[in-house]
């Protein structure tokens, strides 16, 4: 177990290393900082001045050394475009998208589990069958149009909702919340619907899909030979088998839901890390730009390793193998 | 949609309604971006300056009709002995929010702080040697040489308190290498009509009425508390001040404005933009890097550069691309700026045939292919401009294909020289030729013409734009000024296409006219009662 955890660890600082070199090659093709951060006034000599003192012409592996070794003692400077410590921005909008992943996280495992188990056991009903058209809009449609449509009407038409925003937000501690205010409440609602649709569809499709496989089983079959009730078949047997698929592919869509909230929190000018790096990608902000990639990067390789950990935990038959194989 | 429109029209009207009778008015309002930072020298860019504008002052501004007033200077004047100096005489009883007194000293240290190396506003200040006190409301300041439009050079400066700059550490602006945060990066301390009470950046900014401004009685102040809220998507932005959650947006979408204007309760207001927008050719190389002609320069021959100017359809781009919303120009600088005449803003004439002709007989008969670099994030419509134009310009031969990239490519491409053909929109904020000559046109040296990308060298206009630094007679002056838009204008420097225009989008109970600066002075904001 121990060693296992060590091997992963090792693997995990691989990867992000692999993921900073990968964005810092990148950022060459993004284009000039010195641009976005100079009147045009600046003269040649000016720009030539301030691209040495940022270190710019420095060679890239230098440039990537520098980022490495400061990085490692969490530093990433200060953002060209904000004239602040990068660490302080982040750890400003990280509890906004936090909220937002957690909750539209949440509701989509909630819903897309239910709604999964639902249109599984009323396979022919109307509503299972209207459910499962209404899922294609969530599969099919990209997030921005899902966000500009909900906005479309509930902020202009309906009025009910803000179009933009996080409503009003108490502090606590360096965490900032929304869920303690009604405007925060209500700006949360269309951003996580938008934000989740897409996971509680694939959720509840392969809910339905595992639990039909599932329930066509032998011990199904020999539970209700049993004389179970459907209700104790349904839930305590066939649903406990069906998650284990669903933790796999939930555990990955949380990891993702964080790091494309770009686009929902773009449509909605929500406050987050999202927003801050597309904000950053378009003035060439590159220390914003290389603390978020790590970041991702970093809850990328937690959230893998915790799914690996719960298998561990979960499925005795990977233990066994893993062990078996001898350390 | 009848039942809601009516309740937009409701909501309009008892909001107005209750606004009225409480005369205490919140302006929310919204536009693409935000301020960089509340460091009024560190940063020479047009959001940075809209916010600062709001909390601090400057010595002199332009008004909604682009004229120069005063503002924390009363009189300027150049001295009658000394061409070289201009002298300010400074209001008297002015005091910041903090409660000190503005004084020359503050002025001395601000036009200093401006000048040092990490401020961005030093570029508006290189003629400016030295900066005196004479007594308390008495400030000189002198230039290398004569310099009759110094003033012009100050409507972006803003005046610190020396006093709390000192006790807060940032008597020189932000050095990005130091990387730490200097307390004016967020907090401020001005002369100005408002007040900063919370700054988050990019997410929100408040600010309060200033009840003891010097020009409180002078001015509307009509609006006593100000919330902005950046919203970048073009969409969620409309979107916002159609729902009335903001009363004011700075940048409205133009595919947006029509709707906008038609909607209940809104409208939108247009002026001339400072702004021209333009199409830059390598004339200077011996051969284009992306041409099929080698050994020569198909730029470099004027019959090609005035083939070229009269292939693009002014007109076909503003109706279709624009949508009406721009003036389609003959020059590369906007009509309100000194030096402008209506005489040399021509607009040339389509000709295709005459085109073809002029093509045939420079020697590409069959014309050429050459590669048209554009942004397609910094002008309004950019890329869409750049599409229709090479399409006019298949038409007469000349094959260009189109790059269109996003801003921070195409203006460091640009910087380095390895454009042959490009988009680049120029504003003015000296409000003079001479700034347009200087950057544009004079021959690129490290004096000048550092956006002169086009390798046009002319001594004789670098003479004139020379000399016209030096001239103090406004005669002489504005008879060189026009000698030297003769000469441009004769070589065809440049493809000017439109000036662009400035559209503000607002509740209807506003009454608040476009700034051609884009500078909302919310001060003059007023209510229709």
């Amino acid at each position: 177990m121990l060693a296992f955890i060590i091997r992963r660890l090792l693997q995990s600082v691989l990867v992000m290393l692999t993921v900073a070199l990968v964005s810092f090659g990148l950022f060459r093709y993004i284009g000039d900082p010195i641009q976005n951060m100079v009147g045009q006034e600046a003269t040649v000599a000016d720009r030539e001045q301030l691209r040495q003192s940022l270190g710019l012409n420095d060679p890239v592996p230098i440039q990537f050394a520098r980022f490495v070794a400061n990085a490692a003692r969490g530093e990433f400077g200060i953002s060209y475009r904000m004239a602040r410590p990068v660490t302080d921005v982040i750890m400003e909008r990280l509890p906004a998208t936090l909220e937002l992943a957690i909750i539209s996280g949440t509701g989509a495992l909630v819903f897309g589990i239910a709604l999964g188990v639902y249109t599984a056991l009323r396979r022919d009903g109307w509503l299972s069958h209207a459910i499962m058209s209404l899922s294609l809009i969530g599969v099919s449609l990209p997030t921005f149009l899902i966000g500009i449509l909900l906005i479309y009407l509930f902020a202009v038409e309906l009025q009910v909702l803000p179009a933009f925003g996080r409503g009003e937000t108490v502090r606590i501690g360096w965490w900032t919340t929304g869920l303690l205010t009604e405007s925060g409440l209500k700006s949360l609602i269309m951003p996580a619907i938008t934000l989740g649709l897409y996971q509680l569809t694939l959720i509840m499709r392969l809910v339905r899909a595992e639990m039909l496989e599932v329930l066509r089983t032998d011990y199904i079959k020999f539970a209700r030979a049993r004389g179970l009730s459907n209700r104790a078949v349904h839930f305590s047997h066939a649903l406990k088998n069906t998650l284990l698929p669903v933790i796999t592919i939930a555990g990955l869509q949380i990891g993702s839901i964080i790091a494309f909230a770009i686009i929902t929190e773009t449509v909605f000018q929500w406050p987050g890390v999202g927003l801050l790096f597309i904000t950053a990608v378009q003035f060439v902000d590159i220390p914003i730009m290389a603390a978020y990639l790590v970041l991702i990067a970093l809850i990328f390789v937690v959230i893998n390793m915790i799914v690996d950990l719960l298998y561990f935990a979960v499925d005795p038959r990977l233990r066994v193998q893993r062990s078996g194989r001898g350390q | 949609m009848k039942m809601s429109r009516l309740a937009i029209a409701l909501a309009f009207a008892s909001s107005t309604l209750v606004a009225g009778v409480a005369g205490a008015e919140t302006l929310r309002w919204s536009s693409a971006g935000d301020s960089l930072t509340m460091d009024p020298h560190a940063q020479n860019e047009g959001p940075t300056h809209v916010l600062s504008h709001q909390v601090y002052d400057t010595l002199v501004f332009r008004d909604q009709d682009m004229k120069l007033q005063p503002r924390l200077a009363t009189e300027w004047k150049i001295t009658e002995d000394d061409p070289t100096v201009w002298e300010f005489k400074l209001r008297e009883g002015v005091k910041y929010h903090n409660g000190n007194p503005f004084t020359a000293d503050d002025v001395v240290f601000s036009i200093m702080r401006a000048k040092h190396e990490n401020a961005d506003m030093k570029g508006l200040l290189t003629t400016v040697v030295e900066v005196s006190k004479v007594d308390d409301y008495t400030v000189r300041m002198k230039t290398d040489g004569p310099n009759p439009l110094l003033p012009n050079n100050l409507t972006n400066l803003f005046m610190m308190d020396q006093e709390w700059s000192e006790a807060n550490n940032v008597t020189v602006p932000q050095n990005f290498k130091a990387g730490e945060e200097t307390h004016a990066v967020r907090n401020a301390n001005g002369t100005g009509p408002f007040r900063l009470v919370s700054r988050d950046p990019d997410v929100r900014t408040e600010l309060v009425r200033n009840d003891e401004y010097w020009g409180r009685d002078q001015f509307p102040m009509e609006v006593t508390r100000i919330i902005h809220t950046p919203i970048r998507s073009a969409a969620t932005r409309a979107a916002a001040l159609l729902s009335g959650e903001i009363d004011f947006l700075l940048d409205p979408p133009v595919q947006d404005l029509e709707r906008l204007n038609n909607a209940a309760g809104l409208v939108v207001r247009s002026a001339p933009e400072n702004r021209t927008i333009f199409l830059g050719m390598q004339m200077g190389l011996p051969e284009l890097r992306t041409s099929d002609v080698k050994g020569k320069n198909p730029f470099a021959d004027k019959r090609v550069r005035e083939a070229l100017n009269i292939a693009i359809n002014r007109d076909a781009i503003n109706r279709v691309v624009m949508r009406g919303q721009s003036v389609p120009a003959g020059i590369v600088m906007a009509p309100f700026v000194d030096g402008y005449s209506a005489e040399i803003d021509i607009v040339p004439e389509v000709d295709v045939d005459r085109a073809k002709a002029l093509l045939a007989e420079a020697g590409y008969p069959n014309g050429f292919t050459v590669n048209l670099a554009c942004p397609n994030d910094r002008y309004i419509n950019d890329e869409a401009i750049c599409q229709a134009v090479t399409g006019m310009f298949g038409q007469i031969g000349v094959r260009a294909r189109l790059d269109a990239r996003s801003r921070s490519i195409h203006f460091a491409e640009l910087q380095r020289g390895e454009l042959d053909f490009y988009m680049l929109g120029w504003g003015v904020p000296t409000m003079d030729s001479h700034y347009v000559f200087h950057y544009l046109f004079e021959t690129r040296t490290d004096k000048g013409g550092s956006w002169n990308h086009t390798g046009y060298s002319n001594p004789e206009a670098d003479a004139l734009i020379d000399a016209m630094t030096r001239e103090i007679d406004p005669v002489k002056r504005a008879e060189m000024v026009a000698q030297v838009w003769n000469l441009v204008q004769d070589d065809i420097v440049y493809l000017p296409i439109h000036h662009q225009m400035l559209n503000w989008a607002m509740k209807d109970n506003i009454d608040f006219p476009v700034q051609s600066e884009n500078y909302p002075y919310f001060k003059l904001l007023k209510y229709k009662k």
